[in-house]
């Protein structure tokens, strides 16, 4: 887990954040909170008050903005996660071929349940409602890929190559 | 039936993803003929000739729309291409924005040309962020070719384009959310009227289409609206992507002529290719999650035994008593081993997780209805609870400031209407529906 002591772009980031802000007109620069979020998502794990204080910040705007902003979309996380989420598509077409046990095999092989972290801080399961790939089901995103097409070995596959990642400086 | 394919003709060509292929296969030249030869009201006179209807779902007429664009203040205009796609079952407009993301740019340039409009966004799911740094890629490439920026092609005309992410929240594909997203807050839906045309973004006059909608423009303005309108059957015009997906042996996108019969479109092997494993067909969602379900009799005939079409008329025969809608061509195929009550329950938990909870008979009613079908999969219904089911969707709809309401009743009420027994069986075998 990736702690959230210090809450500070890049200043490859902050310029990134410049170019964001410059596409909506002039005092519209609340419209950024999304891609900023993202990018705060990305850089510090997950979305603490600190961050949302700072993302308020950055924007000149309430933090009760950026709270209320945060809270509504799902794909922010709230508390903190492991290093891999596996979300893992639980929706009609994704169940109809399979996606109650793909969700059941990740439990078992990794000792949690759906919303927990191992212990290991590598993991988190969880179930989320579709993600566009219904043709292609069951379906997993990590990170921004998707896992399409699972099975049993292949997760196992996927498990392996994450914890490989993992022991890599 | 002539296989005509408008919008997937160059898709498997790995080349076409980037502007130098995209050009290479006629690229552009929708750009080149509207910006240099035609005036913005020519445009949009081609496209009402097209007959095209919104592929989000709604198959409003986007030539009708367009004409309503207010133009009597001097505020800017916004064309917004609403690439949430979220629906259960819809996943096309993704397969175009991934594979030829240049035709989605092309079109978004033509099109706003028409409307009038300096900056135009596309509103893209966030789990879609890959998909969102290849939309990046080719607009910079767009950019840099001189078709977006100051003086498109040496003429007057001068467009800004960018791309947004959303942040995971089914109800952002609803357009005056997705605007409200936009904005930076959070995706309550808008009372409408007054309708985006009149009063969008930032209170300014604003256009929201389908990806799939904005790449039909280019063969629009390339080969006239007439030609277009004389593809399809009846005011079905066109071709239409559908997703197709569930228990059948090939899942995937399809890019059908409006007409082509649900049959072939389920059995023949260059569409779906029947069932699989050989099992029996049991039920159908023709358009996306929130479209009544249909049983087996009601698929491939209407009630009146007409074959049934692939077309906005076909699909919805019989309104909701015996029939089901195109909506966004999201094509969910359930075999004989599938439990109705279960993918209900799943759906209902679905849309009740996705209420944005303005309203309290979609935030109210959406609980409701999950935990009754909870309870009756998981072996505790009682036979009260099937009226109560239908009681409880009844009160949401039309009682809701926008059509997601609608959306997570019409699945439960056709379910109901078509499948009461299943609802009946589960109630009377708790120990077996609980397997
Ligand atoms: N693609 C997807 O992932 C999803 C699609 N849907 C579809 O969305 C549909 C509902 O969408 P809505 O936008 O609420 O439908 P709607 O019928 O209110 O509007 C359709 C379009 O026509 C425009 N329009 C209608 N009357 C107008 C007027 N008098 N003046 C100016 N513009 C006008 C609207 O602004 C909108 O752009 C459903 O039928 C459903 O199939 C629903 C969920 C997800
Ligand atoms: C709950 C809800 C979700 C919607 N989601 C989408 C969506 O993901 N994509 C989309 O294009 N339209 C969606 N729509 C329809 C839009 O409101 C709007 O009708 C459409 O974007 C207009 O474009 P079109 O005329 O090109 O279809 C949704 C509507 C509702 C009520
Ligand atoms: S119907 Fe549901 S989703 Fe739509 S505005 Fe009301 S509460 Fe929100
Ligand atoms: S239902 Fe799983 S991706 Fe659509």
């Amino acid at each position: 887990m990736i702690e959230t002591t210090n809450i500070t772009f890049s200043p490859e980031r902050l310029a990134e954040v410049q170019t964001l802000l410059k596409r909506y007109p002039e005092g519209k620069q609340k419209s950024a909170i999304l891609p900023i979020l993202h990018l705060a998502q990305k850089d510090f794990g997950w979305i603490s008050v600190e961050v949302m204080d700072y993302v308020a910040e950055l924007l000149d705007i309430q933090h009760i903005e950026v709270y209320e902003v945060a809270t509504f979309y799902t794909m922010f996380h709230l508390k903190p996660v492991g290093k891999n989420v596996l979300e893992v598509c639980r929706t009609g077409p994704c169940m109809l071929v399979g996606s109650d046990n793909i969700v059941k095999y990740l439990e078992q092989k990794l000792s949690i349940q759906d919303g927990e972290t191992t212990p290991d801080g590598l993991f988190t399961i969880k179930t989320v409602e579709c993600l566009g790939a219904c043709g292609y089901g069951p379906m997993m995103q990590v990170g921004e890929k998707y896992h399409e097409f699972l099975s049993e070995e292949r997760i196992d596959q996927l498990l392996e190559g994450f914890r490989q990642n993992a022991t890599q400086p | 039936m002539s296989r005509l394919k408008i919008l997937t003709e160059h898709i498997d060509k790995p080349e076409i993803t980037g502007i130098e292929g995209y050009i290479k296969h006629g690229g552009y030249r929708a750009v080149e003929k509207a910006l240099k030869k035609m005036q913005p009201d020519e445009v949009t006179e081609e496209v009402k000739k097209s007959g095209l209807r919104g592929r989000g779902g709604a198959g409003f007429p986007t030539g009708m729309k367009w004409s309503f664009i207010f133009k009597g203040n001097d505020k800017p205009r916004y064309l917004l291409c609403n690439a949430d796609e979220s629906e259960p079952g819809t996943f096309k407009d993704r397969l175009l924005m991934e594979k030829i993301p240049h035709l989605l740019i092309e079109g978004m340039i033509a099109s706003s040309f028409a409307l009038g409009v300096k900056t135009a966004y596309i509103y893209i799911r966030g789990e879609y962020m890959y998909i969102l740094h290849i939309l990046q890629k080719a607009i910079d490439e767009a950019y840099a070719k001189g078709y977006l920026g100051e003086n498109i092609l040496g003429t007057t005309y001068s467009l800004d384009l960018h791309v947004h992410p959303g942040g995971g929240a089914y109800i952002c594909g609803e357009e005056t959310a997705l605007i409200e997203s936009l904005e930076g807050k959070r995706g309550n839906p808008r009372i409408k009227p007054p309708f985006p045309a009149v009063e969008g973004l930032w209170g300014c006059p604003t256009i929201v289409n389908n990806v799939e909608t904005i790449c039909k423009v280019p063969f629009i303005i390339n080969e006239g609206g007439e030609t277009y309108a004389n593809i399809g059957i009846g005011a079905s015009t066109g071709t239409k992507l559908i997703s197709a997906c569930g228990n059948i042996n090939k899942p995937g996108v399809y890019e059908i002529e409006l007409g082509v019969p649900v049959e072939e479109f389920i059995y023949s092997d260059e569409y779906c290719g029947g069932i699989k494993g050989g099992k029996q067909l049991k039920a159908l969602v023709p358009g996306g999650s929130s479209v009544p379900i249909l049983p087996n009799r009601l698929i491939t005939k209407t009630a009146k035994g007409e074959p049934r079409l692939m077309s906005y008329e076909s699909l919805s025969d019989g309104g909701f008593p015996t029939g089901s809608m195109l909506g966004s061509g999201g094509f969910i195929v359930f075999d004989e081993d599938q439990c109705i009550v279960r993918n209900t329950w799943n759906f209902s938990r679905f849309y009740h997780h996705e209420s944005c909870g303005q309203c309290s008979p979609c935030r109210e009613g959406t609980g409701w209805m999950e935990k009754i079908l909870h309870r009756m999969e998981y072996g505790h219904g009682r036979m009260e609870d099937i009226d109560l089911l239908w009681d409880v969707q009844r009160k949401i709809e039309g009682n809701t400031i926008c059509p997601f309401g609608d959306a997570s009743a019409w699945p439960v009420a056709a379910a109901i209407r078509h499948f009461r027994d299943e609802f009946e069986w589960h109630v009377l075998h708790p120990a077996e529906a609980t397997r």
